[in-house]
C-alpha cells in the first residue's frame, strides 16, 4: 500500500441551526465521526445521496470550514487546528479543490492565463520570467492545445468540459500531492465527462496525486475509483477496496443505492426495487441508533437503540451494520 | 375520479404500438432574428397510444425545443418556421388561442425540469391544483381539492399533505406533486423533460417505477426527454437519438441497445462506465458538440466521427451531404452514410 497523504480521523462538523426552548443551541450534524486515508496515486471515492455530508467532507480537507473536532494529519502535522491565514495558505499549496461548476469558478472577465498564472505568483511556485512557460505546460497537461491559443481566450469561449480542465490545470500549478474533487463531471455533458475522468486517472498514475472523488455516480466511481467510501446521513457506513464492495455490500443502504442505478439490458419491470418508505433519522441532533433504520429492510430491535459501530466483516471492508457486519462486544451483551 | 383503464398488454415484450396521437412532421424551430440559430431541423417523431418514447441527447441538441413546440408554448425569439406539429392528424397552427388553450394540459400536458422551481414557493400545493383546474373546467373549489387529494394518493403521497407549502416537501415529493398535477386533466400524453435529472438515484428509481405504473394503468403516452441514454434504455419503448437538432437513430430500446448503428450513438453508449461486468477505459466523444448557429457542412455529427477520416472512401460525402435518417431493419433508422453497409 502506497505512503498516506492525508488522514482523516474523527472528524465532525456541527452547524448551529436555532436555539431551542431555553435557550439550549441546536446543531445539525453534517459530518459525524469519519475517519479514512487518502494514498499517493490511488484515487477513493465518496458517495452519498445529497444532504449526506459528502461535499461538507471535502469541504473540511481544504479548510473552507473548520472542523469541530477531529484530525486532519499532513505529513505530521494536524492541520485542522491550523487557524493563521499563513498556515492555511501553506496547507493548500499542497491539498486543492475542484469543484462541481465549471461555470462559476472561473472569473468571466479574465483570461485563461490570468486564472492558471494567479496560483503561481501567490504560491510563488516560479520565478516571474518563467510563468508563461508553465502557464502553457500546465494547459498542455490537460489536454487543452494549443495552450498559446487557449491562454489568450476568455471562459465564455471554452465550452463546460474545457472550463472544468482549466480549473484541473489551476489546481495543478502548485503541484499539489492531494486533489479534492468535488463532482467534477455533474455539470458536463455526458460525451465529455469520460475525458475528465480519464485526466484524473492520468493524473493520479503521472503524478501519483491522492484523489478524492466525491460523487453519487457509482458506475464513475468504479470507473476511476481504487477505494470507495459510501456516507448516510453524516456518517460513513461503509468503505473498502471498490470493486469488492460493490460486487458484496454489506450495509443495506449501500445495496439500495447499487440496485436503483440505472442498468441497461434489465429493464424496469425484470428489476423492480422495493423502497422502504422513511427517512434518515433528523440530521439535527439526531437519536441514538442507526440513522438507516426507518428506511431498511434488515432492521432489528437493537438497529434503534444502538449506533453501529464501523466494523471490519471481510478483509479491508468495514460497515456500520448490527446484522451484516456485527460487533462482537454488542452481540456479547444481546445474548 | 380518474378512470382507470384496464391494463392491457402491460409487460414490455408483448406491447404493440397503437394509433399516432402526435406527429412531427419535418418541424424546423429557429431561435433569433438577427444571428438564425436553427435549434431544431427538420425532425420526424410519432407519439402513439399508450407509448413510451424516448428523446436521448446532450445540452443544446434542440430536445428541450421539442418538448416546447409539442406543448405549443414556444415564444418569440423562438418559432417553427416549417413543418409542424400535428395532434390526431390535425394541424396545430391551424388551431385558434382558445382551442389551443384547451388542448394544453387536456390533450397534452408537461412535467417540467426541476420541480423545485415549477411550483410557487408562497402559496399552497392545493391553490395550485385549484388554479389549475379552474383554468381549465367549470369546477367548484371543493370539489377540485377532492380531486387534487385523489391525484396526491395516486402519486403516493398521503392526500393531507395538500396544504402544505412546497418547501415542506421534499425534492421527490415536490416532483411526485408536479406529475400529478400533470396527470390531472387526463391528458392523453404527458412530456417529461429531465424530471429526475435534479434527483437521487433512489428516489429517481422511485419516481420512475411510478411513472410505470400509472402509465399502464392510466393509459396515456410519455415523451421522455433526458441526456440520460443508460436510463432511457430500462424505462422507454422507442428511443429517439438527436444531435445538433437533427434525429440520428431511433429504435425500439432493445434493438438500440444491442445494436447501436450511429458513431454517435455508439459514443454516448461508450460513455457510461458499467457497473458490473469487465471494466476498460472508455473514451467518450472527442471534441464538443457544435454551435447551431454555424453547424458543419455536410454530417454535423463528422468532426467528431471516428468513420470520417480525412482521404476515406466516404469523406466527400460525409463532408459535404447531409445523411438522410435510412431504415436498416425493422423499426430501425439511422442517418449516417455508412449505416447498414452502404458507403
Amino acid at each position: 500500500m502506497s505512503e498516506a497523504a492525508l488522514e482523516v480521523r474523527g472528524l465532525s462538523k456541527r452547524f448551529p441551526v436555532s436555539t431551542g426552548v431555553r435557550g439550549r443551541r441546536r446543531y445539525v450534524h453534517a459530518v459525524d465521526d469519519v475517519s479514512f486515508t487518502l494514498r499517493r496515486g490511488r484515487v477513493t471515492a465518496l458517495v452519498g445521496e445529497s444532504g449526506s455530508g459528502k461535499s461538507t467532507v471535502a469541504r473540511l480537507l481544504v479548510r473552507l470550514y473548520a472542523p469541530t473536532s477531529g484530525t486532519i494529519l499532513f505529513g505530521d502535522r494536524d492541520v485542522a487546528r491550523d487557524r493563521s491565514r499563513r498556515d492555511i495558505v501553506r496547507y493548500r499549496s499542497q491539498v486543492q479543490m475542484i469543484f462541481q461548476d465549471p461555470f462559476g469558478s472561473l472569473n468571466p472577465a479574465k483570461t485563461i492565463r490570468h486564472h492558471v498564472e494567479r496560483p503561481l505568483r501567490i504560491h510563488e511556485v516560479v520565478r516571474p520570467g518563467e510563468t508563461d512557460n508553465r502557464v502553457h505546460e500546465l494547459l498542455r497537461t490537460v489536454g487543452l492545445v494549443p495552450p498559446e491559443h487557449v491562454a489568450a481566450k476568455y471562459p465564455h469561449q471554452l465550452s463546460g468540459g474545457q472550463r472544468q480542465r482549466v480549473a484541473i490545470a489551476r489546481t495543478l500549478a502548485v503541484e499539489p500531492t492531494v486533489l479534492l474533487a468535488d463532482e467534477p463531471t455533474s455539470m458536463l455533458d455526458v460525451s465529455i465527462r469520460i475525458g475528465i475522468l480519464n485526466l484524473m486517472l492520468k493524473l493520479k498514475e503521472e503524478r501519483r496525486i491522492a484523489f478524492l472523488y466525491v460523487t453519487h455516480d457509482l458506475a464513475s466511481a468504479r470507473y476511476v475509483a481504487d477505494d470507495l467510501l459510501v456516507m448516510y446521513a453524516g456518517q460513513l457506513v461503509e468503505q473498502g477496496p471498490v470493486e469488492q464492495v460493490l460486487a458484496k455490500p454489506l450495509h443495506p443502504y449501500t445495496q439500495l443505492l447499487l440496485s436503483a442505478v440505472p442498468d441497461p439490458g434489465t429493464g424496469l419491470a425484470a428489476k423492480r426495487v422495493e423502497v422502504q418508505k422513511g427517512h434518515a433519522s433528523s440530521a439535527v441532533d439526531p437519536p441514538e441508533g442507526c440513522r438507516f433504520v426507518s428506511r431498511c429492510p434488515l432492521a432489528i430491535d437493537v438497529c434503534s437503540r444502538v449506533t453501529p459501530p464501523l466494523v471490519e466483516a471481510a478483509p479491508g471492508q468495514s460497515a456500520r451494520c448490527h446484522v451484516n457486519a456485527p460487533a462482537p462486544a454488542v452481540f456479547a451483551t444481546a445474548s | 375520479m380518474i378512470a382507470a383503464v384496464e391494463p392491457e398488454g402491460t409487460g414490455l415484450a408483448d406491447w404493440a404500438p397503437g394509433e399516432a396521437i402526435v406527429e412531427l412532421r419535418k418541424l424546423v424551430v429557429d431561435y433569433g432574428v438577427e444571428r438564425r440559430t436553427r435549434a431544431v431541423d427538420g425532425i420526424d417523431l410519432t407519439i402513439r397510444v399508450g407509448e413510451i418514447v424516448g428523446l436521448a441527447g446532450e445540452s443544446g441538441c434542440g430536445k428541450t425545443t421539442v418538448g416546447n413546440a409539442i406543448m405549443q408554448i414556444l415564444r418569440p425569439p423562438a418559432r417553427i418556421t416549417g413543418g409542424g406539429v400535428f395532434f390526431r392528424g390535425e394541424d396545430l397552427a391551424q388551431r385558434s388561442r382558445a382551442r389551443l388553450r384547451r388542448y394544453r394540459w387536456q390533450n397534452v400536458s408537461m412535467v417540467f425540469q426541476s420541480a423545485m422551481n415549477a411550483l410557487n414557493p408562497v402559496t399552497r400545493v392545493s391553490e395550485q391544483f385549484v388554479d389549475m383546474m379552474r383554468a381549465h373546467e367549470r369546477i367548484s373549489r371543493r370539489d377540485a381539492e377532492d380531486r387534487a387529494g385523489d391525484l396526491l394518493e395516486l402519486v403516493g403521497i398521503d392526500r393531507r399533505r395538500i396544504r402544505a407549502f412546497p418547501h415542506e416537501l421534499s425534492g421527490g415529493m415536490r416532483q411526485r406533486v408536479i406529475i400529478a398535477m400533470a396527470l390531472a386533466l387526463e391528458p392523453e400524453v404527458v412530456i417529461m423533460d429531465e424530471p429526475t435529472t435534479a434527483l437521487d438515484v433512489v428516489v429517481q428509481r422511485e419516481i420512475l417505477q411510478q411513472v410505470q405504473d400509472l402509465q399502464r394503468k392510466l393509459g396515456f403516452a410519455v415523451l421522455f426527454i433526458t441526456h440520460d441514454l443508460s436510463l432511457l434504455i430500462e424505462f422507454a419503448h422507442r428511443i429517439a437519438i438527436m444531435y445538433a437538432g437533427e434525429i440520428v437513430e431511433s429504435a425500439p430500446a432493445a434493438t438500440l441497445h444491442s445494436n447501436p448503428q450511429h458513431p454517435y450513438t455508439r459514443g454516448l453508449m461508450a460513455s457510461f462506465p458499467p457497473l458490473t461486468g469487465p471494466m476498460e477505459r472508455l473514451v467518450g466523444i472527442p471534441g464538443s458538440p457544435p454551435d447551431l448557429a454555424d453547424p458543419p457542412a455536410g454530417c454535423r455529427f463528422h468532426p467528431r466521427c471516428p468513420l470520417c477520416v480525412p482521404g476515406g472512401d466516404a469523406y466527400l460525402r460525409q463532408t459535404t451531404e447531409r445523411p438522410a435518417l435510412r431504415r436498416v431493419e425493422a423499426g430501425h433508422d439511422v442517418a449516417c452514410h455508412l449505416a447498414g453497409g452502404a458507403a
